[in-house]
């Protein structure tokens, strides 16, 4: 395997600044069955700092109305406060504009605005949509979705044993019916960063638009969607230190301004009367109902909190302690690693010999070290592995190499259970 | 590690790294597929049922060391049981993994060797893992020689 190219000690360096920034974050200090919690199960959702809580609570404490139409002093804190929101997520992902970025639930729902909305009025029989092996559920089936409404096809970009995207297969799988590409910036099962710069040249060579599935990359790697040139970035508040039930889509304005709406209700409208009803304009068309507001507030307070850190810092120390958790497990007999992309963030899927991923999961929560087990919504992933399962360690920048030690020594204690 | 040892006793290993009446039975008439969405544990039931007395049953499929042992104990108990035996002993066992069986009750029941699957109360979300082979057999019973829509335990 391609080793990563930080050494084990390097994380030495590192160490105080994570154990600073761990002190932000109240829930790391409980204790999981008597042993401190070694929470490892990030690319499921990460731990909120205080200011995330606290944003959210001061809100509903201080300055809860409802944004965009009322004449008193709360709603127009609360819209401030909405709309400040709104830009800190344009100045981090450094969309061209705020009306550029969509407020949704998720990932989830950002996907399926797209495929409903972009898909679904412009797709026919025999159109083709390009995604690829390791993506999530939620980026196989708002196509499958489509594609059943439609008649278009689905096409599959394969991987690598290593888990890399097969980059020349894609070229050829692009052609004139080629509608839509929608592929993963990161595995979530495996941490694989994608090529997607090449992704996006190749398929803007074709005049086809590029989604990228940003839930994995949003908290590990900077992402500049200008650079990037994609037509579309989706990801979830909660993934990046922010709450659950909020979520991001950017979209270019000129491809957001031609679609139809995804929702119909209040406050995407400009008129309604009975004869028809005339939009709104970006963003707040594709914003029906009252949105999230406590969520959007939660959020700008968590990208504030990773501004302060920054990418760079950031980066660095995780690349580190991904290096030593990959040498430290990689000398457990028995081990298997699932996923050696030669570009990786800080995920580490495994199978033991004679152990079923299920089983490690419950011995390892026995020693308060939480991890995801299971095919983590990404079945085909499993298939093209030949596995059911694997059970997946997942950092953030308040894990230390403490806890990838305690989750070494959890894993010792599997094989004692299991007599190996 | 003591209520480990309690669930991960020597006899599950046993049963999960040998499992008992695995793999297809030719001539059963009563089959069900069972699928846990959490884990993406599967399990295939075959019976042979004559005059409602269970004759025999295997199993086949994928799964942790607590559903594969499970799978394994339950085929073994099966065995001679009449159908409305079987549906109790599956409510006996079920009211044993999750708890709601008293030590009184757990007596009185009478499970046999399935009692090594009382460690899985104190792992609420291991219930789902020792349960599926049973809530397929439920469904096998009811299938009346066709295959049905897999039971799932969601």
């Amino acid at each position: 395997m391609n080793l990563p190219t930080l050494q084990a000690g390097a994380v030495t360096g590192y160490e105080w600044q994570a154990s600073i920034w761990r002190e932000d974050f109240p829930i790391l200090r409980t204790q999981v069955h008597g042993k401190p919690l070694a929470y490892l199960d990030n690319a499921a959702t990460t731990q909120k700092p205080l200011c995330v809580i606290e944003a959210e609570g001061d809100y509903y404490r201080n300055d809860n109305a409802n944004i965009h139409r009322g004449i008193h002093a709360l709603s127009q804190r609360a819209t401030d406060a909405f709309e400040s929101a709104r830009v800190k997520v344009q100045q981090l992902i450094n969309a061209t504009s705020p009306n550029e970025i969509i407020f949704v639930r998720g990932t989830t729902e950002a996907i399926n605005l797209v495929a409903q909305s972009y898909g679904r009025s412009r797709f026919k029989a025999g159109d083709e949509i390009i995604i690829s092996t390791m993506e999530h559920h939620s980026n196989i089936v708002p196509w499958q979705i489509l594609c059943e409404q439609t008649g278009a096809i689905l096409r599959i970009t394969p991987i690598n044993d290593a888990g890399e995207l097969e980059l020349e297969a894609y070229a050829r799988l692009l052609n004139q019916h080629t509608k839509l590409v929608a592929v993963t910036h990161v595995s979530n099962a495996l941490g694989t960063i994608t090529p997607v710069k090449s992704i996006i040249e190749l398929a803007h060579a074709q005049h086809v638009p590029v989604l990228l599935d940003g839930a994995q990359a949003i908290a590990h790697l900077p992402v500049d969607v200008q650079a990037l040139d994609c037509d579309f970035y989706a990801f979830s508040g909660h993934k990046l230190y922010g709450p659950t039930g909020v979520g991001v889509l950017y979209g270019k304005s000129a491809l957001l301004n031609a679609m139809p709406p995804y929702q119909g209700g209040g406050d995407m409208i400009r008129s309604v009367s009975f004869e028809g009803t005339t939009y709104n304009t970006l963003p707040y068309k594709f914003e029906a109902g009252t949105p999230n507001i406590a969520g959007v507030i939660g959020l700008g307070a968590a990208i504030d909190y990773i501004d302060n850190i920054g990418f760079e810092a950031l980066l660095a120390y995780e690349h580190a302690l991904l290096s030593y958790a990959t040498l430290s497990v990689m000398g457990i007999p028995g081990l298997h690693i699932i996923g050696n992309a030669r570009s990786k963030t800080g995920i580490l899927s495994f199978t033991l010999d004679g152990v079923h991923p299920h089983d490690i999961g419950t011995i390892l929560d026995r020693q308060g070290v939480a991890i995801r087990t299971g095919h983590h919504c990404t079945m085909p992933l499993m298939e093209r592995f030949g596995l059911s399962a694997t059970a997946r360690a997942s950092f953030a920048l308040y894990n230390t190499k403490a806890d990838v030690d305690q989750l070494v020594l959890a894993i010792h204690q599997v094989q004692e259970v299991f007599g190996k | 590690m003591n209520d480990l040892r309690e669930l991960y006793q020597e006899m599950i290993f046993d049963h999960y790294r040998q499992p008992r009446n695995f793999g297809q039975l030719s001539d059963a008439n009563r089959k069900a597929e069972g699928y846990n969405p959490l884990c993406g544990d599967k399990v295939k039931l075959y019976l042979k049922v004559q005059d409602g007395v269970i004759h025999d049953a295997h199993f086949e499929g994928t799964g942790c060391a607590i559903s594969t042992a499970s799978a394994s104990l339950m085929t073994e108990s099966l065995k001679g049981k009449r159908e409305a035996e079987a549906l109790q002993l599956l409510d006996k066992f079920q009211s044993m993994v999750t708890g709601v069986a008293t030590t009184e009750d757990l007596k009185k029941d009478d499970l046999g060797k399935l009692t090594v699957l009382a460690g899985v109360r104190e792992f609420p979300e291991r219930i789902k893992c020792a349960t599926l082979a049973w809530h397929t057999m439920k469904a096998a019973l009811e299938s009346r020689e066709q295959i049905s829509e897999p039971v799932t335990t969601e």
